[in-house]
């Protein structure tokens, strides 16, 4: 399982979207690597993820993927994180 | 390895600033980046690029702006800094708007920021910190936070 982190510049907000959303998996106990990238390299980072997280503002950007996108609005908020992370990969 | 939040000296804390947009509230943070010896003002402007080129992502949070620019020669050494604003501006987040407090945020390796924007996620992790910063009345205050 593999989730990609996307922000502008692919650390800082990515950064922190990268933490909080390990620890939304922890909570879930979901086993899954999370990557930190900027919109440049998200095609090639994204190739193989089940699930892009990012902001609102970004998700043009992404282009066309396989990925579920999942919008994050408060970075910070691991329950956000739980809910969302939990539609998306729990069965 | 444990790396701690980059200490955060009084003078990288603006109280109160008073900005009547968005530019002007990353400036007032580059400012104050500036100040503490962290970052040239060449980091300022690329700051305020990152947002014209990518818009208000950078609004993480209820009230927060994380400000931050990859890493270059303009970044001298790891750096935050926190600037609250009198009156809060509008960034054009849809969800997050208005703005009250800016965290900006420079660092020299985009390697080994990880430990360290881990700490500063288990400041924020508390709902309470965003209007405690956002309130405060003294830079005294706002380093305790971090600290």
């Amino acid at each position: 399982m593999k989730i990609v982190v996307m922000c502008g510049v692919g650390l800082g907000t990515s950064a922190i979207l990268k933490v909080n959303a390990e620890r939304a998996l922890e909570r879930l106990e979901i086993e899954a690597s999370v990557l930190a990238t900027d919109v440049a390299g998200v095609r090639s980072a994204a190739a193989d993820a089940q699930v892009i997280l990012t902001s609102s503002e970004l998700v043009d950007a992404i282009g066309k993927t396989n990925a579920d996108v999942i919008v994050i609005n408060n970075y910070f908020d691991v329950d956000e994180l739980v809910v969302k992370l939990d539609i998306a990969l729990g069965s | 390895m444990n790396m701690p939040l980059p200490h955060l000296p009084l003078d990288a804390i603006t109280i109160g600033a008073h900005v009547d947009d968005w530019p002007a509230a990353i400036m007032a943070a580059g400012d104050a980046l500036v100040r503490s010896g962290a970052t040239t003002s060449d980091y300022t402007d690329r700051m305020i690029a990152v947002i014209q080129e990518f818009g208000a992502y950078i609004v993480i949070a209820p009230g927060l702006a994380l400000a931050h620019a990859r890493p270059g020669d303009d970044v001298l050494s790891d750096g935050l800094c926190v600037v609250t604003l009198a009156e809060p501006v509008v960034f054009g987040h849809p969800h997050n708007d208005p703005v009250s407090v800016i965290v900006g945020l420079a660092v020299a390796g985009a390697d080994d920021h990880l430990q360290f924007v881990a700490e500063l996620a288990n400041v924020f992790n508390d709902p309470a910190v965003i209007p405690a910063l956002a309130g405060a009345t003294t830079a005294e205050f706002v380093q305790s936070i971090f600290s």
